[in-house]
């Protein structure tokens, strides 16, 4: 047919195949898997792949399939039954050193992986697992801030022999009350200098003295709060690395809250533990004169040291006496040194540690110091059918270096990259200040539930295809068929979208794909209705067939644009599962204009095209 | 094959005395029964323990009651997740005062759940546990505000949308079948008492959209009509408009809620609340899509010149004589 471009042909094979390529991932399924994580002191190695082929085949499950993947070594099971019988002997034969988790392994080839197609992430409800929402408790924390900042205050006050009256605080602003309008001057001038975060402004002066008031600026104020929920986030992430969990998902969600999912994970009780775990820091000096390949061969370390290891796995030996810890840390943050350009982590230290810490790097410059990085885990282990509550204690030295000059309550670490001066400054904050966080939301998705959901969504969504398949076919004929073969592209491609965009599968989101589907097939009514009414008016079939697409065209364009903004104000809502089903809708509204006009009116022009027609099929 | 009569004529616009009086009567019921029962908000909305179970063997919803009742639990609401092996049992905040104790109380949440299914193995050996809720009462108000903030964001936004693309009438007269529309599904929801919850919300959305949709179609051709007609009386038109669209209006309803049938069906409970709302939906906007939208046009006064396209005006030609 001479009026459809042949571009257009080539558009529609084209998103065609894209389509097909990024919906394929969807159609294999993931295998269970246990996997088995490393860390720099214990990498997975060949060695350790035959250890846990030896542990398996103790276990009466021989002949499995493993594969190194970078720092984690994923064995991988017919069914969830060996899987979990071989989870929990390995637990048992690697636990001290590994982190061993059960794990769905992804089982989409090489090829289609490397140009970024994926299967759709399966939500909770279709899994199984726990999900949290936890309230961020940022008061806590700016209290304490404003508290840290008023004995700053007072004490730098002092230490200058400023004259003061009083200094106090009411909720989040602090109150100085100088003798005189001189001593308020230099009050102001020593604050300012010092914590540059407060916002100073005078109060009332005369008989009652001259008063200074101080509060956080509402830009740092909104930084503090920012960085609140991003150290909580992070804090949280390592936690969850250090559950094993496979594919967690850890987001932000409104100004306050954080969602944990937990795919797999069925005890609460648990999870609640590692994800309320404290953290703090502690800045030590290092014992240069310790002899450590004696000490890590008799095990026997001076009184006044301890044996540490850093990140990298490497032994230390530290002194025991503690020069500043996280809780007297006002801020941490990463930056750029002025003068050389080198990464830094700026570390901002409360007076009375700021005074030890000067005390100390006057006499020990040139000499290195270390900062412990030491976390609590409560833990619940099952001893002999019994539950025997004990706590883990991490204890790894984050970073070590030379102290290049005297200094007190600022400082600056170098000779990291930007990306490990980045970690440095979170985990020294994460062990300083996480705030508090409640529980508002807690749901238990058992994996049965999940299976069955996933069971019962997928048959819906093939049922309600093919019904309407059906349908369209007997009322539209040849033309219905067209709209069929539209259908199942729409289908396709709505897959291949909300894949590459990798959002997650709800059931609300199947519901949404069922809605969509029925609702796409709208466009076609309307152009079929549209060529019967111009067949009737007296049309030849072609002129039907090209006024009714122009004529439907405008009637589907404005349907769709207000059926969009619906989708749209769905979208608006917080809440996940919501979420997950507005995305769908209105993915499958784009798509359906796409597959329901430019690829039907490509096949009809295929069939009708350059034919002498009598009549039509509709 | 077709099932209507394409050279129907029915005459929709004489009946609009009688259809606009049932359109007003259902809509002052249902706002009767959202104010006098209100809606049977869900666990998402009002916060609280869902814990749901399941049973090798069937047993009765009044066992798993009672079994509740003298455990310490005798407000727990039992339902069954359709047969007689899966039950939700609720134990929601009444009242605001129990609000603020379930709310202080988070860590001790899941322990109720614990609790709850204790109890119910003790009774039953064969009970499993399917899956727990907690939802903070806090959280829910909140999005029970988002909720209503949403709906009507959505209303606005399509009401401006038409303004621009139609004209005023037109906006105005989708935003009364919009809210007629939205207001009687969540009639029917106070009406039954069905679980009001988040899934059930996202849907009065959708219907909102569905019902939209089928209007613009109704009143697209309308417009049409109005521009190619020589002498246009705006009833005939309305009615000419009603009666080209019936078949596409009905023909989709039905592959639509055939698609929903299907998730109704074989869904599953997760994705009952949402099939039932879009099938009440879908019903509801169809019949206001053919009897109310066009009798409110007419009797805004909707006429041709008001849709002609404004064209440019020539120069050229308003210097000729």
């Amino acid at each position: 047919m001479t009026d459809f471009p042949r571009w257009k042909y080539w558009l529609v094979l084209v998103v065609l195949l894209f389509g097909i390529l990024y919906a394929l991932p969807n159609a294999f399924r993931p295998q269970a898997a246990v996997q088995i994580q490393g860390s720099s002191s214990n990498p997975v190695t060949p060695a350790l792949q035959s250890q846990v082929a030896q542990v398996l085949r103790k276990a009466g499950i021989p002949g499995v399939n493993s594969s190194i993947q970078g720092e984690r070594l994923l064995v991988r099971f017919s069914n969830t039954d060996t899987q979990l019988k071989a989870y929990t002997a390995l637990r048992d034969a690697l636990g001290d050193k590994y982190v061993v988790a059960v794990n769905l392994a992804s089982s989409v080839p090489h090829w289609l992986r490397a140009i970024g197609a994926n299967a759709m992430p399966l939500g909770l409800d279709l899994q199984g697992g726990v999900h949290f929402l936890m309230q961020v408790d940022s008061g806590s924390v700016l209290d304490q801030q404003m508290q840290r900042y008023m004995d700053d205050v007072r004490d730098s006050l002092r230490a200058k022999k400023i004259d003061y009256d009083s200094v106090t605080r009411n909720g989040s602003s602090i109150r100085v009350v100088f003798k005189t309008a001189a001593a308020r001057d230099a009050g102001r001038a020593l604050i300012a200098r010092n914590d540059s975060a407060l916002q100073l402004t005078d109060g009332s002066s005369g008989d009652g003295g001259y008063v200074l008031r101080a509060t956080l600026s509402p830009a740092e104020l909104n930084k503090i709060e920012t960085s609140i929920i991003h150290q909580n986030l992070t804090t949280l992430r390592n936690r969850v690395n250090a559950l094993g969990v496979s594919e967690p998902v850890i987001q932000q969600q409104g100004a306050t809250r954080i969602v944990v999912e937990l795919p797999g994970v069925q005890d609460t009780t648990e999870a609640k533990k590692i994800l309320g775990a404290t953290a703090t820091i502690e800045y030590h000096a290092v014992d240069q004169n310790a002899d450590i390949p004696q000490i890590l061969k008799t095990g026997i370390v001076p009184p006044e040291d301890k044996l540490y290891y850093t990140r990298q796995g490497q032994p230390i030996v530290l002194k025991k006496k503690i020069i500043a810890s996280g809780d007297e840390m006002i801020n941490a943050s990463s930056g750029f040194d002025q003068q050389s350009g080198q990464p830094t982590v700026n570390v901002e230290l409360d007076s009375a540690a700021a005074a030890r810490m000067f005390d100390f790097t006057s006499k020990n410059v040139g000499k290195p110091m270390a900062v412990l990085y030491i976390e609590r885990i409560p833990e619940v282990k099952t001893v002999d059918g019994k539950e025997v509550h004990t706590s883990k204690t991490k204890e790894e030295v984050i970073n070590h270096a030379t102290i290049q000059g005297v200094f007190s309550k600022n400082f600056q670490t170098t000779g990291l990259t930007q990306s490990e001066a980045k970690d440095l400054a979170t985990l020294l904050k994460s062990g300083s200040l996480a705030a508090p966080m409640n529980i508002v939301e807690e749901r238990v998705i058992g994996p049965s539930l999940g299976q069955q959901n996933i069971e019962k969504g997928l048959l819906s969504v093939l049922l309600g295809l093919s019904l309407v398949l059906v349908a369209a076919a007997i009322y539209y004929k040849l033309f219905g068929l067209v709209a069929d073969i539209a259908l199942v592209f729409n289908l396709v491609l709505l897959v291949a979208v909300l894949s590459l965009f990798q959002a997650t599968l709800t059931m609300p989101g199947i519901a949404g794909i069922v809605l969509t589907l029925g609702m796409a097939i709208d466009a076609n009514v309307l152009i079929c209705e549209r060529v019967r009414e111009e067949l009737r008016n007296g049309s030849t079939p072609l002129a039907a067939i090209r006024a009714g697409y122009e004529k439907a065209w405008a009637t589907i364009l404005d349907a769709n644009v207000t059926h969009l903004l619906a989708a749209f104000g769905l979208m608006t809502f917080g809440s996940g599962s919501i979420r997950g089903f507005a995305v769908t809708l209105a993915v499958g509204i784009l798509t359906s204009m796409f597959t329901s006009v430019t690829a039907t009116h490509a096949i009809t022009a295929l069939i009708h095209g350059g034919r002498k027609l009598k009549t039509l099929s509709v | 094959m077709e099932i209507f009569n394409p050279h129907s004529n029915i005459h929709f616009l004489n009946l609009r005395r009688f259809s606009i009086a049932v359109a007003v009567l259902l809509f002052i019921g249902s706002i009767a029964l959202l104010t006098t029962r209100g809606l049977n908000y869900g666990l998402d909305f009002t916060g609280g323990v869902l814990v749901e179970v399941t049973y090798a063997q069937p047993v009765d919803a009044g066992t798993v009651r009672e079994t509740l009742a003298r455990a310490g639990y005798p407000h727990a609401l039992v339902q069954s997740l359709g047969g007689t092996r899966e039950f939700s049992i609720r134990l929601q905040p009444r009242g605001a005062a129990d609000a603020k104790a379930l709310d202080q109380q988070q860590g001790a949440a899941d322990q109720v759940a614990a609790q709850v299914i204790k109890v119910l193995q003790a009774a039953r050996p064969d009970a499993t546990l399917k899956r727990t809720d907690f939802v903070g009462p806090q959280v829910g108000s909140e999005l029970r505000n988002d909720g209503v903030v949403a709906v009507i964001f959505v209303i606005i936004g399509i009401m401006i949308y038409l303004w621009a693309r139609f004209e005023k009438r037109f906006a105005v007269a989708a935003l009364i079948t919009e809210l007629h529309d939205t207001v009687v599904t969540l009639g029917f929801y106070a009406l039954t008492q069905r679980d009001f919850d988040l899934t059930v919300l996202a849907s009065v959305l959708a219907v909102v959209g569905y019902s939209i949709n089928d209007k613009v179609v109704v009143f697209d051709r309308v417009r049409e009509l109005f521009r190619s007609a020589r002498r246009a009386e705006p009833e005939e038109v309305l009615n000419r408009a009603i009666n080209s669209t019936l078949s596409r209006t009905i023909i989709t309803s039905l592959f639509t809620g055939i698609a929903m049938a299907a998730l109704f069906f074989f869904g599953g409970p997760a994705v009952h609340g949402f099939a039932i709302t879009m099938l009440i939906g879908i019903v509801v906007g169809t019949l206001s899509s053919i009897f109310i939208a066009s009798p409110l046009l007419l009797w805004m006064g909707v006429s041709k010149k008001d849709l002609m396209p404004v064209t440019k005006e020539n120069p050229e030609l308003a210097r000729r004589p």
